[in-house]
Parts: C-alpha cells; structure tokens; sequence
C-alpha cells in the first residue's frame, strides 16, 4: 500500500517545491487514484473496501492541497514549520487592506445592483492581481527560500482568493 | 431461457466466473435496464419489446402493476397511480411547494413524504422499489440467472437525501448496489468511450423531473468531473405542465377532476412530442363532464411558454462553468442527455449557448442506462487490464450548524469523492457537558436556507471553561456520495461517531419492516399467480369436458349425466369468485365425475384405432 506518512510532495513524486509541473502532479494523482480507487475494490471484503475509501480520500486531499498555488505555498510553509493560519496574527499591511475595502465596496454596489458584468470584471481583475503576485510568491519561496517573507504574501492572495470567491458566490445567487 | 455465455478478447476468460451485472436508470418518466453481452452494452426490452419502462405504479384492487398496464390505467384512478415518484424521494411534505397539483393523498407528518394509497401508506422508497424489482425480474427472466449487482444512475444534483431514498429502494428491490454513479456522468462514458475522446465536456441532462449540468474532463481513460450543477425539481415534467396550463386556458376550462387533470396531463404530453416533428399539433379530448376539448398547440406558442423554463437551466450551466473557471468556448463537445433534450427550442438554445453543435447521436433516452451497464461490468470484475477510472464530485457543499443559525461548510461542493475533512469546534459556555451537531447541506449562509440532513448530540464532555474542549468534527463523504459523520473530544478522546442517516431517510427499523411487508407481498404474489394458474386449468377442463360430451355422451348412464352436468355448474360458479381453495376442490369433483367417461372414451378410441388394422399387423 500507499505510504501515507510522506509528505504530499514525496507522495506524488515531486520535489517540495512551490512551481510543480501541474501536468505532473495530474498524472501522478491518476496514477495513484488508478490503484487505491473505491471502484476497484467493489468485490473485495469489508476492511479492503474500507481502506480503499481511506486511501483514496488522503489522495484526494493530497492533490487539492497542492493543486491550488495558495494551498501548496501553505503546505510548503507548514513543512518548513511556518503556520500561515494562525488566527491572532491578523495583521495585513494596511495599504493592502486600504485597496481591498475599496474593492469590497465596488463588489457591494454592483451586487446590489445585481450588475453580473461588472461583479464578472471585478473577479477578473483580482484574479489578474492574483496571478501577479503568484509570480513574486515564486521568487520568494523557490529562488529566495525566504520563508518568513513569503508569509505575509501568501496571507494577501489568501484574502484575494475569498474575495473571489464570494464574487463568484453572488454572481450564482443573481442568475439563481 | 438461459442464454449461453460466451468469452470475448478483453474480458474474464473464464465464462462461468462472469457475473451479471446491471446498469439501472431510475428516470422521473421512464427506467430503463441494460447490461453488456458479447462486450457490448445493450437495453434489455421486456417481453413485449418495449425498452422503456415508465415509471408508473398502480396500486390496483388484486395486484400492483408497473409499467405500460400502470399508465393505462392512470386517468381511471390517479389516486393508486403514483407517477414520477422520483420528485418525492427524500423529499418531506413539506418540500414539494404545490402538493395540489398532484392527485394524491399525502399522508401529514414530518420525515419522509407518505401517500395513503389503496394498498396502504406507501413512502416514494417504496413505490421506487416496485419499479426496480419490475426491472430486476426482467433481467433474471430473461437470461435465467440472479443479477449479480447493479449500478443504479441518481442525477448529479441529488443531495445526500435523495440519495440514500435510492439505495434504500434498489435494497428493497434485492438489488446488491455496486456503486450509485451520476447520471451524467454515466452518459460521458457511454459518449467518451464510443468516440475516444479527450478534452472539457459539458453534459446536459433534462429529464423528465430533474435537470443536472456536469462538466467534466476526459484525458487517457480518466474520467474527471470538474463541477456539477443542477436543479432536481426541473425537467420535462414542467413543460407538461405549461401545456396543460396553456390547455386550461385556451379551452376555457373551469376546475377539473382529478381523472380529467391526468387525463389533459397526458394529453400536454402527447402535444409535447409531436411538436418535436411538427409546427403544431392537435389536443383533443372528451372529458368525463362530456365537454369537449379541441384546441391546436403551435411549436411557437410552446416556445413562448417554456421560455422561462429553458433559460432557468442555463443559469448552472454558468455556474458550472465558473466552479470549473471555464468559459463555454473552453468546452470541447455538449452531450445532450435526457428525453426532454428533443424539444428543438433546447437544442436551439444551448447549441446557442455554447456556440457549437451538440452531441445527440446516441439516443438520449438510452444513453444513461447504457453507460450505466459498461461500468457495472468493470465494477463486477467481468473486465482485464485496461480500465477507466471514474473521479466524482458531491454536488452540493456539507456543513454543521454554529452559532446565530449560520452554517459552517466542512466539505465545499464539486469536491472529488471520497472525501474525508473534518474540523474543530469548541464549547460556548463553562461546564459544558454535551454539543448538539446539526448537519446541513446546501450553499447558503443560513441553516434555515439549506436541507437538514441529521442531528446527532455528543455526550460526556468534561465539564471545562468555555473554549477550552477541542471537538473534532469528521465528515466521510464514500463513492456513492454518501456521508457519514463522526465526533470526538480530542483532550479526552469521548467519541460519538455516529452514521447519519439523513432526517428524510429511513431508519434501518423502517427497511426491515418494508422487507418483511414484501416478503408478504411475495405471499400475495404466490397466492395470486396459482390462483390465475388453477383458473386457466378449470376453464381448460371445463372445454375439454364440454367436447368430451359433445362427442360421447352416448357412453353415459343418465344418473352419471347428470353428475358431470352438476360438477360442470359448480366450477363455473366457483370460477367467478377469488378462492383458489374452493375451486381446486370443485376442479377435482369435476375430474372424479368425468373419470368414468374419460375412461370408456379411451376404449373406443383404441378400438376404432384397431378397427381398421389386420390381426397380423399387431404381432
């Protein structure tokens, strides 16, 4: 079976690295998913479809972690023991946060207006910002090894993420 | 007629070790059953050739009929008719928002919605059950063995409710499930593997109750679902309805019976499916009142009004394509999936939508149950080497209720299943001793905006300040797309695991007692069948016995005459009624009275045999 107690990196073959060669990482994640899937152990006794059911769900939670670049700079962080989650240190540079209550404000008005396509340029515009500063985030993480400066970055596109995400959110309750 | 079975390059060597295994479209309007022979996936027909099964129950004076009986007889008596039970499975009364419009008698109460039917209180788990038992003993009639497993199709929409409501009913039906798939899902195979396709597919499936959006991903034999989106009350069913409003309408029709209600329901239906070939079509009806509906149906009118109901099924198709942060010029190929996809203001719209043709050259109808019968011989173990995968999402995102009735998600929606997450909660107040765990599924914020699936309550915490307990949290989502929930305090390690059965699902007590009203059932069954059979035996004695006396009455005394005459007027009698028990003792006066004649004719007929022969003939 599956060696579940390396990290997800070594799991699917990668090197503990924030670029990943998303086309790796797939096949990989099929690879694995082909051996320890629920579907092929439909005849096997209770405890082998048990474990399959485990195994394929860490799996899963492998890939979602490193498939999404926030996900896998946190994961890396984790790694090299920096917790980006930890709620008392909430401080964000008050700039950003300045540029992100505008934004916020923007996204309210539109959604009470229930202008779709101004909530659909607003997300793409942050999503731009994201992709930006995924660039930087690189840098930092792989060519910098700067793991406490990488810290405050990953926070911010944390933040973009869920500001995108809710637009997405009342993009979906507008068209119902 | 056990067919022979026959070993085909790429599939189990050994003929005896396949397994007969099934795939099972359980559809609002019709199901249907197939299964792959000779390495190919074909619908199984019933005897009469029909493939499609509507999914019709009637709950009728002697017997419960299903099918193509069930529907003609649905405007004679729509209370014992149940159609399109599949909107109500795991559905509570309360959740079907204009009960009128059915004909039936819902049962009050909270829990699964119940219909007071003629053979009882019946729950859509049930009725669900009698369709797939029909289909069950199709399939064992046909090739003379059990069906091994099946794979039953749910839309990709259904919650955790409506999913549990079909395992339960293929369980009732003595189906052994080996995997509930999505239906749309099931259609990529039968699409994807046909055409070796590789790239981004939109799946749109309307049927007749449920519409669902998946978008998925082929690469290599991957089959990858990005998103999924849906509306499970929206399909085929609804446009009905506008016909049958329109219908109203034009006719100048006041307040109808419950027959006549039906009875224009199918005739909207009818109008329905001819304006997929024509430019207008006929309603013409007589009513049990003797008034006489004639009113014409043009294909522009039926555009103008379903046009809500079309434009209400794109609104998941972009919000699919956004979970999957797609656009539709991203989308290699649309698959249209589902009866209702005939209508050509669908195809017209969606082709539209996406800017490219659509693929429709399997039939739509089939399609799922088709896809669903070649994974069915993979997950049996009849297949070697060179298999697909199939990666799943649940549709919808899994919480438990916090503070102030809000809703904290644990599993977002479009995750791949099987999945495992679990977080942590803590106390609210000091000494706080037990947590009540609400489950909720659904987008919203709110807990009284989604469905409530279970509440479970976890005891015996260690009375400690308020935040200070770490309650774990753990949410199990298996292939099938069911989840069970467990919880425990980590600083102690007081465990309430608990699977959850949903609020509108069944409890295991409820299953065992619809086992055991079957199994009666089967008695019934049993008992009805030898009555039928000693009736077709009394009334082929009786023929015989008539033309036995036509023949040789001469060979009988007056006094033995009138024995049979006697014997003959009692089957006769006895043959009107129900008791199987009577009329096999009346059966047996008859033979006993006739054994003589009997008797006495064989002997003439061997001597006039004989009559014509020379005595050397017979040395």
């Amino acid at each position: 079976m599956i060696d579940f107690s390396q990290n997800y990196f070594a799991l699917f073959g990668l090197a503990p690295r924030y670029r990943v060669s998303e086309h790796e990482l797939d096949a990989a994640f099929r690879e694995l998913q082909s051996s320890v899937h629920p579907d092929r152990y439909v005849n096997a006794d209770e405890s082998a479809r048990r474990e399959s059911m485990q195994s394929s769900a860490q799996v899963n939670e492998a890939y979602r972690s490193l498939r999404d670049p926030v996900g896998r700079a946190e994961y890396l962080l984790r790694l090299h023991g920096v917790d980006t989650m930890i709620e008392t240190d909430n401080a964000l540079p008050l700039d950003f946060l300045e540029e992100q209550m505008e934004r916020r404000e923007s996204v309210d008005d539109a959604r009470r207006a229930g202008a779709v396509e101004t909530l659909d340029r607003l997300a793409h515009e942050i999503r731009r910002d994201i992709a930006s500063r995924e660039a930087a985030l690189a840098t930092t993480l792989d060519e910098r090894q700067a793991w406490d400066a990488a810290r405050p970055m990953v926070r911010e596109l944390r933040f973009l993420q869920k500001l995108a995400t809710d637009i997405d959110a009342s993009i979906a309750e507008i068209e119902g | 007629m056990a067919l022979l079975q026959i070993s085909e390059p790429g599939e189990s060597p050994a003929p005896h070790a396949r397994r007969l295994a099934v795939g099972i479209d359980l559809g609002t309007t019709n199901s249907l059953v197939a299964t792959v022979r000779n390495g190919v996936a074909v619908v199984l027909p019933d005897g009469e050739g029909h493939p499609l099964l509507p999914s019709i129950v009637h709950y009728g004076e002697k017997r419960t009929s299903v099918g193509h009986q069930a529907r003609k007889v649905q405007a004679v008596d729509p209370r014992n008719t149940i159609v399109s039970v599949k909107r109500f499975m795991g559905r509570s009364l309360a959740d079907i928002s204009d009960d009128r419009r059915f004909p039936y008698a819902f049962v009050e109460g909270g829990g699964m919605l119940r219909i007071q039917t003629r053979a009882g209180i019946k729950t859509p788990v049930e009725i669900s059950a009698e369709i797939l038992k029909t289909l069950r003993v199709r399939v064992e009639e046909g090739f003379g063995e059990p069906v091994h497993g099946a794979v039953v199709t749910v839309p990709a929409y259904f919650d955790d409710a409506q999913r549990q409501a079909t395992k339960d009913a293929a369980q009732l039906a003595g189906l052994n499930v080996l995997r509930l798939l999505n239906e749309p899902t099931a259609a990529a195979i039968a699409y994807g593997l046909d055409n070796g396709s590789e790239g981004i597919y939109a799946i749109y499936d309307l049927g007749g109750g449920t519409f669902d959006i998946s978008i998925l991903k082929l690469s290599r034999g991957v089959f990858e679902v990005l998103a999924t989106a849906g509306d499970t009350a929206l399909g085929g069913d609804d446009f009905d309805h506008r016909v049958y409003c329109w219908i109203l309408e034009a006719a100048r029709l006041g307040p109808l019976s419950a027959g006549d209600t039906r009875l224009l329901m199918m005739k909207a239906r009818e109008a329905k499916e001819n304006l997929t070939a024509h430019a207008s079509a006929p309603v013409v009806a007589v009513l049990s009142s003797g008034d006489n509906v004639n009113v014409t149906l043009t294909a522009e009118t039926f555009t103008d009004i379903t046009a809500t109901l079309v434009t209400k099924t794109l609104g998941p198709v972009r919000k699919a394509l956004r979970d999957a942060r797609l656009s539709p010029t991203d989308v290699k190929g649309v698959v249209m999936v589902g009866g209702a996809t005939r209508m050509p203001q669908i195809q017209k719209a969606v082709a539209a939508f996406f800017g490219q043709p659509l693929l429709n050259n399997l039939d739509p109808d089939q399609v799922v149950a088709v896809g669903a019968a070649i994974q069915a011989n993979v997950l049996a173990g009849n297949r070697e080497g060179d298999d697909w995968l199939l990666l799943d999402v649940i549709p919808l995102s899994l919480g438990i209720e916090t503070m102030g009735g809000l809703t904290e998600k644990i599993v977002p929606r479009n995750s791949t299943i099987p999945v495992t997450r679990a977080q942590e909660f803590t106390t609210f107040k000091d000494g706080q001793t037990a947590m009540a765990i609400h489950v909720l599924q659904g987008e919203r914020e709110r807990v009284s905006d989604c469905r409530s699936l279970a509440r479970f309550e976890l005891r015996g915490i260690p009375p400690m300040v308020a935040g200070a307990a770490r309650i774990r949290v753990t949410f199990q989502v298996d292939a099938d797309g069911l989840l069970s929930v467990s919880a425990n305090e980590q600083t102690t390690g007081v465990q309430a695991s608990v699977v959850v059965k949903p609020s509108y699902g069944l409890s295991d007590a409820d299953i065992t007692r619809m086992l055991e009203d079957s199994f009666s059932h089967a008695a019934d069954d049993m008992a009805a069948r030898a009555l039928a059979e000693t009736r077709v035996e009394s009334e082929r004695t009786i023929a015989a016995t008539e033309s036995a006396l036509a023949q040789d009455a001469d060979l009988l005394s007056s006094a033995e005459r009138e024995e049979i005459d006697a014997a003959l007027q009692t089957v006769r009698q006895i043959l009107a009624g129900n008791d199987r028990h009577a009329l096999q003792q009346a059966l047996d006066g008859l033979n006993h009275a006739t054994e003589a004649l009997a008797e006495r004719r064989m002997n003439r007929s061997v001597n006039q045999a004989l009559a014509g022969r020379s005595v050397d003939a017979l040395g």
